[in-house]
């Protein structure tokens, strides 16, 4: 693998300009000092109870997600060039969903392969032909970027079922903000608190027009043992929005209501963070406990508006990648201007046989995996642990997808021997409904370990402050 | 608001005023303890102890006979004992952290705070020297939290299902330490008149915090009349049974007005602060303090019931 490009230093040759304050600052920073900082700020997270729940350690674990204290920078410029190439994008995937629960022109054209959409676990048959409110699907989307080089972004992959992570973008800038301030004085950081109530205005956007009253809304929530338990708390308070559980929420007479002191009060916008599995015991799983038996009719007549839409896994699932590019220029008519991660599909023998061939150089990802689980990292991995995932490979070729490993951008990062560079990603979160907004922002996921490239913070991945500097 | 979070608001006071009533009752009782004593006497004060807790039938399923050791890892850290000041401290949090959109921050971080520093705890770095700066530390966990909560938070459902919480466990508490010790001491009617040079008589009062104030109330040595009246009807006396139900009767009409009510929907708290107030200490001892406190209980039982159902905590 080739040297990374570095965010501060390039790739050598000195400070790059939108660092320039900072590096100064570091300078003059004692490393031990830095590092009592990071203990108070760890303390502070603590006591504000911003923690999450990792899986398998058992109900009562929460754990912290590690705080880095020297922030990821953006310039204006950059951040003009992706916010353009997220906007596009974002309407480009929100599009395709209408047209695949519609008329599905694109599979028809030939554009997509049919059998990718229709036969795809993340397509929801019964969404066919229901039109949800402004025909858009996926009202928040989190769109995770890698930089390789000056002008080398990549999108490595969309999320538009329940992305998470923006409450520790905001938090994270609460935390520099709280312990750094000169720091603020001396850069021009653009703002991000209005995240909140841009949600809160694309939920409204998305609300029945025809009631005669103000509408409700409400957040569901899996409940507090759920690893983004504390997202979903902080969420519904900077909205003020009722918190609900399944249990919270009972269907009468068409209509979703939630179950008050003074009893029954009508729901309109329901902001869902459970899986679409989740919703609706009697169209889905019907095991689930939940989510709310007779949701999906409500939701089917226009009830109530579900943000986001039941289906909208589609469009981020790993085998309709590829066709990304192919989506874009579709429906909007323009090349795209974020790029792809050149992508391998298993399933198909030609892609297989590289693969197969060149594991050691690949990272390889299941179809439908999420939060860095059962992946392979080509390069970071044993001989053994390649052989053993060559078997799992030829077993279910189709589960299975490949990208070169790619030099991820790194950023100086305080570790035990001082400052050092660690891997990095960007996630913004942009939202979608009577028009997009995006906040200049977005969550840093930086790999702790040396030469690690696994950001996930259920990997022990941790976050930066992430500044998107104003001209 | 939720059912669900009333009902989570309700009980967050209510375990938060049980951790602190524990720690009272723990210190008393440890106190007691200490004091030079013949034969096995100090195992009736921790049997009365564990009464006054509601502790005492799940104390005796664990363990033969009540030892100081015993019943203070119980009463403070068995998370088997529902009433454990670690349990009611997780409970709380653990309600805290299910309804943090309704709570301040300074609420919520209060709680978040004694919770981590509890957890952090080794029960067997208690020993005795220690134990009493424990017990003050738990007394003023439930002290900030309520000093955020009456400072910060605004007078609306949030606060009021929070007092009504409060006082309800408090009035409980009061009532059954004043059954249980009042039971245990007197001796006879004859004596209830004239006063008493028994420590154990103090113990009632250390129990609700009020063996100094008692002095200045009643400018007197203590007498049980004396003491039954204060902790059941003196009004000023701010763990007393009258000013509990002060306290609830506000909440009650302080939600009323919020929720812009016209019916009584709690009508039980109302007819006991009215028996409270019409109420004299000696119609109380003609009829009996054990049947007086055993209706009270049975009384406030019925209050916490009203409330749940007309505000629909369980949905």
């Amino acid at each position: 693998m080739s040297k990374a490009f570095d965010e501060m230093n390039g790739f050598g040759g000195g400070v790059r300009e939108p660092y320039r304050a900072v590096a100064e600052w570091l300078e003059t920073q004692k490393i031990d000092d830095l590092k009592k900082k990071r203990t108070e700020a760890e303390a502070l997270f603590r006591r504000t109870g911003i923690t999450f729940a990792v899986y398998g350690d058992g109900q009562a674990a929460e754990r912290l997600i590690p705080f880095d204290i020297v922030p990821r920078i953006i310039s204006a410029s950059e951040w003009r060039r992706l916010a353009a190439g997220i906007e596009q994008r974002v309407k480009a995937l929100n599009a395709f969903m209408y047209d695949i629960y519609h008329r599905q022109e694109i599979l028809r054209a030939g554009r997509v392969p049919e059998e990718l959409v229709v036969q795809n676990s993340a397509f929801v048959p019964e969404m066919i032909g229901v039109d949800p409110p402004l025909g858009i699907y996926s009202h928040i989307i989190g769109i995770d970027i890698v930089r390789t080089g000056p002008n080398e972004f990549y999108v490595l992959e969309d999320n538009t079922r329940t992305p998470s992570g923006v409450s520790y973008m905001l938090e994270n800038r609460e935390t520099m903000m709280h312990m750094f301030p000169d720091l603020f004085a001396k850069n021009r950081v653009a703002p991000i608190e209005t995240y909140p109530d841009n949600l809160l205005k694309t939920l409204e956007s998305v609300a029945d027009k025809s009631l005669d009253r103000d509408p409700n809304f409400a957040l569901l929530t899996p409940g507090l043992y759920n690893s983004a338990y504390f997202e979903h708390s902080f969420l519904a308070d900077q909205m003020g929005i009722e918190l609900v559980e399944g249990q919270d929420l009972v269907v009468i007479d068409g209509a979703l209501y939630m179950k008050t002191t003074q009893g029954r009060k009508q729901v309109d916008v329901l902001y869902r963070r459970i899986d679409d599995d989740f919703l609706d015991p009697l169209v889905f799983d019907p095991t689930s406990l939940l989510g709310v038996p007779g949701l999906f009719d409500v939701y089917r007549s226009g009830r109530v508006a579900i943000v986001n839409a039941p289906g909208a896994g589609i469009a981020d699932d790993k085998a309709i990648y590829n066709y990304i590019p192919e989506i874009v220029r579709f429906y909007t008519g323009s090349p795209p201007i974020l790029k792809n991660v050149p992508t391998r599909n298993c399933r198909n023998p030609d892609d297989l046989a590289y693969v197969l061939d060149n594991l050691k150089d690949l990272v390889v990802k299941e179809v439908h995996g999420s939060g860095g689980y059962g992946m392979l990292v080509g390069p970071a991995a044993s001989a053994a642990e390649i052989e053993a995932f060559r078997e799992k490979l030829k077993a279910r070729p189709h589960n299975y997808i490949a990208q070169p490993t790619l030099a991820l951008s790194t950023c100086p990062t305080l570790v035990d021997s001082g400052l050092a560079p660690r891997h990095l990603d960007l996630r913004p979160f942009v939202l979608i409904g009577d028009r997009v907004r995006l906040v200049p922002g977005g969550l840093t996921r930086v790999a702790l370990r040396d030469g690690s490239l696994v950001v996930n913070s259920s990997q022990g991945g941790g976050t930066k402050d992430t500044w998107i500097l104003q001209d | 608001m939720l059912g669900r979070t009333a009902n989570d608001l309700f009980w967050l006071s209510r375990y938060l005023e049980r951790a602190e009533n524990m720690a009272r009752l723990i210190e008393v009782g440890y106190r007691i303890a200490l004091l030079p004593r013949e034969g096995e006497g100090y195992n009736e004060e921790w049997r009365s102890t564990l009464q006054s807790a509601g502790c005492e039938t799940g104390y005796l399923a664990k363990y033969a006979v009540p030892t100081t050791a015993d019943v203070i890892n119980y009463l403070l850290f068995d998370a088997d004992n529902g009433s454990s000041v670690r349990s009611c401290i997780s409970i709380a949090r653990r309600n805290a952290r299910a309804q943090r959109t309704a709570l301040t921050r300074e609420m919520w971080e209060s709680l978040n705070s004694a919770w981590i520093n509890f957890e952090a705890i080794n029960p067997q770095d208690i020993t005795s020297d220690r134990l009493p700066a424990l017990l003050d530390w738990i007394k003023e966990q439930s002290a900030t939290y309520r000093g955020a909560l009456l400072n910060t938070i605004l007078r609306n459902d949030t606060f009021y299902f929070s007092q009504l919480g409060t006082f309800l466990e408090r009035a409980d508490n009061t009532a059954r330490i004043l059954d249980v010790k009042y039971f245990v001491l007197l001796p006879s009617y004859e004596m209830i008149g004239s006063s008493v040079d028994n420590l154990q008589w103090a113990s009632i009062l250390r129990s609700v915090s009020a063996h100094r104030s008692y002095r200045w109330v009643y400018k007197q040595h203590y007498k049980p009349w004396n003491i039954a009246d204060y902790l059941i009807l003196n009004a000023e006396m701010p763990r007393s049974l009258k000013a509990c139900y002060l306290e609830i009767d506000q909440a009650v009409a302080g939600l009323k007005k919020f929720y812009h009510q016209t019916d009584m929907c709690v009508p039980s708290a109302h007819e006991t602060l009215d028996m409270l107030e019409h109420g004299d200490i000696d119609t109380i001892f003609q009829s009996g303090v054990h049947e007086f406190l055993t209706d009270f209980l049975g009384r406030n039982n019925r209050v916490a019931q009203e409330i749940s159902q007309a505000y629909h905590f369980n949905g």
